[in-house]
């Protein structure tokens, strides 16, 4: 036990003497969570739009001034036909423009009927059907003022309610995914250079010589990591009810538990990184690139993984974060007890089991 | 240590290294202390320390890859300071972590080194042929040098060290961890290079290697305590041996090695 | 001499066990795959349908928002509370209930309520889905307004302003158009920015830099060696995925393919500038390949790449302006999908030169043959 503590201590004074990495691993949680909580959002604001307008009436101007009075858009300026409309939209100076037929506000009063024409650049989807939408109800409420006197009949009013996330805040979507990002990139990744880097240089063959046992010389790698993690832990989640102000609605017991094991399944894969590499080199590329992106997009935390074609939603399941994210929102979000979370609890003990499993296994063959 | 500076030789041969009070600090801790000497053409010239005495940090400013904090220096008549680059350009260098790359086979790292001088493809292939010959490694030509045992490295890092026939030839323990007859054979190399002009400037831990330098300095706690050949030395110290010597000197010091 | 540096770079590379198939298959890999899962397109949202009514209007709305696509109905509840479990336990995302009396209030009436109920934890999935299930309930009571206009019983009293929409350049709205051009940009930016800035420190730590630092390379030289040896697999990088988008999803660029092989040029300089003052700066690869990964997690995120730059605040949005990612994003997607042209690109022509002549003075001057 004793040799084991000098073991952790060499390797916290290792960690600790890398300023510029230790700065790092405390820092890119709280530089994740600003960005995320006040830079990161999917909600669509200030586009930027483009009208073609040649009656210049009444009707027209109210519309436009609709437009760009409401929060969602930003009027940019004028064109005057189509191949301007063109040019615009290559250059990216505007997402949508507004086309007006000549003598807009005539042809309604006399025909009763009048036509505008809404051109979206389609490039980002979301954006494009987010801000048609928006620019629909403007118009359509302007119709409402013009019958005012004769409610249009057979109305349906749809109640619209955001469950959990009235505000529609990103940040709650955000703080579990930047959790599970976090956490598994540091113990993941750095475990797994640590263990390969004395593999590389040789050291690790001196260590395995010496009387302690080679697991114990793993775990003393570990130690540093778990306790930096659980600090990024409790600064994550600190940031996040203070100054995010994302509630933890449910059991916070429950999310810390759910977290430690979390932790603990990282370590592991790292583990396992390290026993399937043999160079510094591999195992950060393995760790920083092949985590990376699967990370970001299949667990769920930016794009919904229902949407997903069902292939890749099986894929999902094999990414660790995409269930703790799941059980990081059931606790926190939507304020679920801990009796929720059995499920995601349930695989992410069966993955460290398999993961420690393969690495001690692999591990021993080195031995013999 | 002035009247450390006179020289055996009496005709007036080229001075290929001259250095003047030369001092290194890093913040308050002064790794080399008015260095001063000189070595001449052809020479063979030992600079002993103990491990934390100075030589690596002197050496590295003397081959431009550090840069002094106070006093002159001029290897192969360009000042280190100003024009280190000149300096590489007449200098070759083995430094005692092996240096060539691992990952390229023999030939290309001949090759490598040589095209870096501005060789010619054609100058290249035959010198590379020729040397290949006298190190007996045509066999090897081919082969990884990762997968050479450590003498071989040492001999091939040292053959391309000396590649471009440089003016002098800076050697930081170039022996350390290989066997006795290994060491024999790399001191015959050091000894042809000698012969063919090359200034070879060398530290080492092993005595018996200072004995076969033409001329041996000291250095203790970042100064020169004693330069001269091994046979004064010897006389001077009274002493049978240079590890005598270098036991004697060593004992001075207060800095503790690292 | 610079021809022998080079040959080294692709020697050492190509002899390296790991990179010559990372730099095979990252880009295959992530365009294989990751376009679907980078989406927002909306399918088969899990319904649970209320219906405290049990007239015909309320089975027909029911029925509507299910042949819509976008809904799959997974259950009915009698009760609001009960379909909330059904959110809890995820076998619902969206709740829709019709109240008491809803058919009668419509006819009687003129009007009436329905409520939505969305899952928003990932607020841009609840606001769109509710959207949709609106703009259905909408189109419902237009549909029901028409059989009565049919039926004569109630005259045209309004006049209507009739909106079409049009969605240029991708019609179909499909998000793997949108993503695949920014998803190349990635794969270029993880491989030509990652690679670089593990490889100086890489010869630090193989003691291999202090051999070069006596010779007397060129900084210039030797910087170079390395950017052009990253430039050539930042080509071959962007070749693939041009390949790949056009064999596997059939999408060609509408603009001019030189164009974007002319900005890629640019930016591969950009972001391989880049990793080497990283790897100039760093004394051990792992301590450069944390910096990297700081710094990309951030180019990533304030590149417009997953969500878009104009709805950033404004402090985010001038970070956002000294971010190469976001400039090259853009190109891509324009050139693919709308055809633009250089000219169209000026701007982003002279960011990422300023960038790319920034970044490798940088690195040339940060590299230090002494101390």
């Amino acid at each position: 036990m004793k040799q084991f503590l000098t073991f952790v201590k060499k390797e916290f004074h290792h960690i600790f003497r890398d300023h510029r990495t230790m700065l790092i691993l405390i820092g890119m949680p709280i530089v994740e969570i600003i960005l995320f909580g006040f830079a990161i959002t999917t909600e669509v604001k200030d586009s930027k739009v483009a009208i073609l307008d040649p009656s210049h009436d009444v009707a027209t101007r109210h519309i436009i001034d609709e437009i760009n009075a409401n929060k969602y858009f930003n009027v940019v300026g004028y064109v005057h036909n189509s191949h301007d409309i063109q040019r615009v939209f290559k250059k990216g100076e505007a997402s949508m423009v507004v086309v007006f037929e000549d003598r807009f506000y005539e042809t309604l009063l006399h025909t009763g009927k009048a036509q505008i024409q809404v051109i979206a650049d389609a490039t980002d989807p979301n954006t494009a059907t987010t801000i048609t939408y928006y620019v629909n109800r403007i118009i359509s409420n302007y119709q409402q003022t013009l019958m005012e006197k004769n409610k249009a009949p057979y109305q349906i009013t749809p109640n619209i309610k955001l469950l959990f996330n009235p505000e529609m805040k990103g940040a709650y979507n955000f703080v579990p995914g930047v959790l599970g990002m976090i956490l598994m990139l540091i113990c993941a990744m750095m475990t797994s250079i640590a263990i390969v880097r004395e593999k590389e240089t040789g050291t690790m063959e001196i260590l395995l010589v010496s009387p302690i046992k080679p697991i114990m010389i793993i775990l003393a790698k570990m130690v540093p990591y778990f306790v930096i993690s659980c600090f990024n832990l409790a600064t994550v989640l600190l940031l996040s009810v203070y100054v995010l102000g994302v509630p933890v609605a449910g059991s916070l017991t429950g999310l810390i538990l759910v977290s430690l094991l979390f932790i603990v399944v990282s370590l592991s894969l790292g583990l396992l990184v390290s026993t399937l590499t043999n160079t510094q080199l591999a195992a950060m590329l393995v760790s920083g690139m092949v985590f990376l992106l699967p990370v970001i997009l299949l667990s769920g935390m930016i794009f919904p993984i229902e949407n997903m074609p069902m292939w890749m939603q099986r894929l999902s399941d094999i990414i660790p974060a995409k269930w703790y994210i799941q059980a990081v929102k059931a606790l926190m979000i939507e304020g679920l007890g801990i009796m929720n979370i059995l499920k995601e609890v349930g695989i992410l003990s069966l993955m460290t089991l398999v993961f420690t499993g393969i690495s001690l296994k692999k591990f021993n063959v080195r031995l013999d | 240590m002035e009247n450390l500076q006179h020289n055996e030789t009496i005709t007036q041969p080229k001075k290929v290294i001259e250095v003047n009070q030369l001092v290194k600090r890093f913040g308050h801790f002064t790794a080399v202390d008015h260095l001063s000497f000189e070595v001449e053409k052809g020479e063979i010239f030992g600079f002993l320390g103990a491990n934390g005495a100075g030589k690596t940090t002197a050496m590295r400013m003397l081959c431009g890859l550090s840069k002094p904090t106070e006093g002159k220096g001029k290897v192969a008549g360009f000042d280190i300071e100003h024009q280190s680059e000149q300096v590489k350009k007449n200098i070759g260098y083995m430094s005692q972590k092996f240096s060539l790359y691992n990952d390229l086979k023999v030939w290309e790292n001949i090759r490598l080194f040589a095209g870096i001088y501005g060789m010619n493809d054609n100058d290249i292939k035959e010198k590379t042929a020729l040397l290949l010959e006298q190190l007996h490694f045509e066999k090897e030509r081919n082969v990884l040098v990762k997968s050479l045992p450590l003498g071989m490295k040492q001999k091939l890092a040292f053959s391309v060290a000396i590649f471009h026939t440089p003016e002098v030839v800076f050697l930081d323990e170039p022996t350390g961890g290989v066997d006795p007859t290994t060491r024999r054979q790399f001191w015959e190399l050091i000894y042809e290079a000698a012969e063919k002009g090359i200034t070879v400037f060398v530290t080492t831990h092993y005595m018996d290697e200072a004995e076969y330098c033409n001329r041996v300095s000291i250095m203790v706690d970042g100064r020169i305590e004693a330069l001269d050949s091994p046979h004064n030395l010897k006389t001077a110290f009274e002493a049978q041996n240079m590890d005598e010597v270098f036991q004697q000197l060593a004992r001075k010091a207060t800095r503790k090695a690292d | 001499m610079i021809k022998y540096l080079i040959e080294k770079e692709f020697k050492q590379i190509s002899r390296n066990p790991f990179l010559p198939r990372l730099i095979m298959f990252y880009p295959l890999v992530v365009l294989l795959i990751f376009p679907w899962a980078a989406t927002y397109e909306i399918r088969n949202i899990n319904l649970c349908v209320v219906d405290n009514d049990h007239t015909t209007y309320s089975q027909q709305l029911t029925e509507k928002t299910v042949s819509s696509g976008y809904f799959k109905l997974t259950a009915f509840e009698p009760t609001y509370q009960q379909a909330m479990q059904q959110i809890a336990s995820k076998r619902a995302n969206v709740i829709l209930e019709i109240p008491p009396h809803f058919e009668r209030d419509l006819i009687n009436r003129q009007s009436a309520n329905v409520l939505i109920a969305s899952n928003a934890v990932n607020g841009t999935v609840g606001g769109l889905s509710s959207e949709y299930m609106a703009d259905i309930v909408t189109d419902f009571s237009s549909q029901i307004r028409h059989e009565w206009v049919q039926a004569g019983k109630e005259p045209p009293a309004v006049p209507t302003i009739d909106v079409v929409s049009q969605n240029r350049f991708n019609p179909f709205l499909n998000y793997k158009l949108f993503m695949i051009p920014a998803m190349m940009a990635l794969v270029l930016t993880i491989m030509t920015g990652f690679l670089p800035a593990l490889n100086i420190v890489s010869e630090k730590e193989a003691g291999t830099m202090e051999q070069i630092n006596v010779t007397p390379v060129p900084k210039f030289t030797f910087i170079f060696s390395k950017l052009l040896s990253y430039w050539l697999i930042g080509f071959f990088v962007i070749s693939v995925s041009f390949l790949i988008a056009w064999i596997v999803y059939g999408f060609v660029p509408v603009g001019h393919l030189s164009t974007m092989y002319a900005y890629a040029g640019i930016y591969i300089l950009t972001v391989s500038g880049m990793g080497l003052v990283i790897s100039n700066y760093s004394d051990t690869m792992q301590q450069a390949l944390f910096v990297i990964f700081f710094f990309m997690i951030v180019l990533i995120l304030l590149s417009g790449l997953f969500t878009p730059v104009n709805s950033m605040p404004e402090w985010a949005q001038w970070i956002a302006a000294f971010n190469p990612l976001k400039y090259f994003i853009q190109v891509m997607r324009s050139i693919y999908m709308k055809g633009s042209g250089f000219v169209d690109l000026i701007p982003q022509f002279f960011a990422l030169v300023g960038f790319a002549v920034f970044f490798n003075l940088w690195a040339v001057i940060s590299y230090r043959k002494s101390n």
